[in-house]
């Protein structure tokens, strides 16, 4: 059998208990293309396949094309350098500009909120699947996909006006006790940093995670499940037993949509960060920056040369998250045979 | 039997808790989005002398989102005159704005800073001929707001708001501004300097106040984006008029309009003898000091930050209306030159003072006048 996950979308349907995935294989169907009604739709699919790697091919090379541009007259290290001043404001008109910091603010952010986002959206799913009654795991999966529909400009204004604020006392206490690690050290001021828009990220992609997680807890043979139970397990035992191993790639791909997510997300970034062009060893601090959040505060009024720069560090964007969905297809292939579909 | 069912009430009624907050989320969200507008109420009067010609038609145009609100303004008296002329107006801000117009998208850009001479070279080629040209059309104060409790009435110079946002005077109570501020009970609290994250024409003409009356105090060059290291920063006007709201010992800089729902302004003590509010007559006042720049019919300004007279509030900033002086596209020709007829009279000029901006003084509105009336 194959792994479910990676077909299902956080739009699917509520719980389905008790269809089982159908046993047509995509060969015989091809085969079979013989009718021109078959033959419309093997066109169709094809086209559909290969219009998505054109759009991306394009994105790719205009990227490409533009950055290519930028960077030729960077006189700072694209890399290393904690600046972003492609105008030259402060260089006599000399582009200098670099990522290091958009880079680390990007991944800390996105880090955090999985922390965060992954133990909480897999309660949530397994609650919805396993111990929620019926007629309370269809309302909580319409709440779910209900936090998935909320525009992220909401989301960036609720966590501005509300949740921002209300986290000092939060920082303080961890400042108080774990201050010496450096990490959750606070030097006061408006909670506007990474943490808070890693808390805000977690939000944001528990939905996704959620459904993908709930979709694959209830494809879990079911035979599985029995066998344990009858072999006196508890609830929570055979869980742990048979449902989690099964589950492991699956809620793995679905933690990979919703980091792809906390990697790209924009406006809502902007709106609760107080950006800064400083690494922080605390991520309670405020400064920092992601990639996003970058190219949407500085596009408005950037030149056409600073648009390319922006470009630039979209660029190295997509190149992450190529890098994040390749590393994660890895660990879903690897773990395929472990997973327990064989059995 | 029993244990189950104390499972499933637990289970509901968690539950009910994860549907009940999703939905009061939801609902809090879509309240804060239709909040948006305002600040252009504006009282209308009917028909002000506005000569629409044969102007009808789409009028494009893109740029500052400091005018913004005052074209909101100009439209609804425009467009109860002129029906045929749609005016459309898309705060992109200045950058996008001066790229759409040179693309030849838009009929005027608006612009918080004038043309950079390669900018004006760059004109000539959507320009037939001619060449693009600035024409300031709005001013207005960008005010200094603060939040610390119990300090209703704040004095600072130049000097010390320079080192404030330079992250050099730390808190509150710190002896240079107890010394422009003898009787007030400063505290001891932290100083929070916001500025904006995003590139803005705010950040340009603040900076370029600190940069022109304390040089010494103020070491980084102007620009859109915040030079100086250190600071807090939040997005847009509104993003750090709401952190000085809702952060105790914070300050931040934005345009008046802002200010204007309790948040306290600092007065500015400038080479005059009195501390000087920053108020739209003050602004005016310092805007007139003004010389042009500008070469032939562009009427770039170039403000003076250190003003002697009374009253006058020199932190300001004036926005442009930057399209060509001749070669202007023959479709939107007549529509353009109504409007911005009509916003450089003295009727225009009246709307803004209601809208929290200041009139461009006498002297060069009435160039600009000349000028749009050449405009071809």
């Amino acid at each position: 059998m194959d792994i479910p996950s990676s077909t299902t979308s956080p739009t699917s349907p509520p719980p389905r208990h008790d269809v089982k995935p159908s046993q047509v294989t995509p060969k015989r169907a091809a085969r079979g293309a013989t009718r021109p009604g078959d033959r419309i739709f093997l066109g169709l699919s094809r086209g559909s396949g290969i219009a998505l790697l054109v759009i991306m091919a394009a994105i790719a090379a205009f990227l490409t094309y533009r950055a290519a541009l930028a960077l030729s007259d960077n006189t700072g290290n694209f890399l290393t350098t904690f600046e972003w001043d492609p105008a030259g404001t402060a260089t006599n008109g000399k582009p200098y500009f670099g990522i290091a910091v958009l880079v680390f603010g990007t991944v800390v952010s996105s880090i955090i909120a999985l922390v965060i986002a992954v133990p909480i959206a897999i309660g949530i799913a397994l609650f919805i699947s396993h111990y929620a009654p019926r007629r309370l795991a269809t309302p909580i999966a319409f709440v779910i996909d209900l936090l998935a529909a909320v525009p992220s400009i909401v989301y960036g204004l609720w966590g501005a006006l509300v949740v921002a604020p209300n986290l000092t006392g939060l920082y303080s206490w961890l400042d108080d006790y774990f201050g010496w690690t450096g990490i959750f050290s606070y030097q006061g001021g408006a909670p506007r940093s990474l943490m808070t828009v890693g808390i805000l990220l977690a939000i944001m992609i528990l939905p996704i995670i959620t459904n993908v997680s709930r979709e694959v807890f209830l494809q879990v043979p079911k035979m599985h499940e029995e066998a344990a139970l009858a072999l006196g397990a508890t609830r929570w035992e055979t869980i742990r037993m048979s449902v989690l191993p099964f589950a492991r790639s699956g809620v793995i791909s679905a933690s990979m949509l919703g980091l792809g997510r906390a990697l790209g997300e924009t406006i809502a970034v902007a709106t609760v960060l107080s950006p800064s062009f400083v690494i922080n060893a605390s991520v309670l601090d405020f400064g920092g920056g992601t990639f996003a959040q970058n190219i949407a505060s500085k596009f408005n009024e950037a030149t056409e040369y600073g648009r390319d720069a922006l470009i630039a560090s979209g660029l190295v964007l997509f190149v992450i998250t190529l890098l994040v969905n390749g590393a994660a297809r890895l660990i879903i292939a690897r773990r395929k045979e472990y997973s327990g579909a064989n059995a | 039997m029993k244990l189950q069912r104390k499972n499933r009430l637990r289970a509901l009624s968690l539950g009910a808790i994860a549907v009940s907050g999703a939905l009061a989320l939801t609902a809090c969200g879509s309240d804060d989005t239709s909040g948006g507008s305002g600040g252009s109420g504006e009282k209308t009067n009917a028909n002000a002398n506005i000569k629409c010609d044969d102007a009808k038609g789409q009028l494009a145009a893109s740029g500052s989102s400091a005018q913004k609100n005052a074209i909101d303004a100009w439209r609804k008296v425009y467009s109860t005159a002129c029906k045929d002329v749609q005016l459309n107006y898309n705060p992109t801000g200045s950058g996008a704005g001066i790229t759409a117009f040179m693309q030849g998208q838009t009929a005027f850009a608006g612009s918080d800073s004038a043309l950079k001479p390669e900018e004006i070279e760059a004109s000539k080629k959507v320009c037939k001929n001619s060449q693009a040209i600035d024409l300031p059309m709005v001013g207005g104060p960008i005010a200094v707001g603060y939040n610390v409790p119990g300090v209703d009435n704040l004095v600072l110079d130049a000097a010390t708001l320079a080192k404030i946002f330079d992250d050099k005077i730390k808190t509150w109570d710190d002896e240079a501004i107890q010394k422009l501020n003898p009787d007030a009970k400063l505290p001891g609290t932290k100083i929070q300097a916001f500025h904006r994250s995003d590139e803005s024409g705010t950040t340009d003409n603040f900076t370029k106040y600190l940069k022109g009356a304390a040089p010494s105090a103020w070491s980084h060059e102007p620009g859109k984006s915040w030079q100086a290291k250190g600071g807090q920063s939040a997005n847009g006007s509104s993003g750090v008029a709401g952190q000085v709201k809702q952060t105790e010992g914070a300050i931040s800089y934005f345009e008046l309009s802002y200010a204007s729902d309790g948040i306290n302004t600092v007065d500015l003590k400038t080479d005059a003898k009195e501390p000087v509010k920053a108020t739209v007559d003050n602004a005016s006042k310092a805007i007139s000091e003004a010389k042009v720049v500008g070469k032939g019919k562009d009427l770039a300004l170039e403000l003076n930050y250190k003003p002697t007279a009374e009253g006058a509030y020199p932190i300001t900033l004036v926005t442009y209306e930057v399209l060509c002086e001749k070669g202007n596209k023959a479709e939107t020709l007549a529509a353009t030159k109504s409007f911005l007829t009509y916003i450089a009279s003295e009727d225009g000029q009246n709307v803004l003072k209601e809208n929290d901006y200041a009139p461009i003084p006498a002297e060069i509105i009435s160039k600009v006048r000349t000028t749009v009336a050449g405009l071809s």
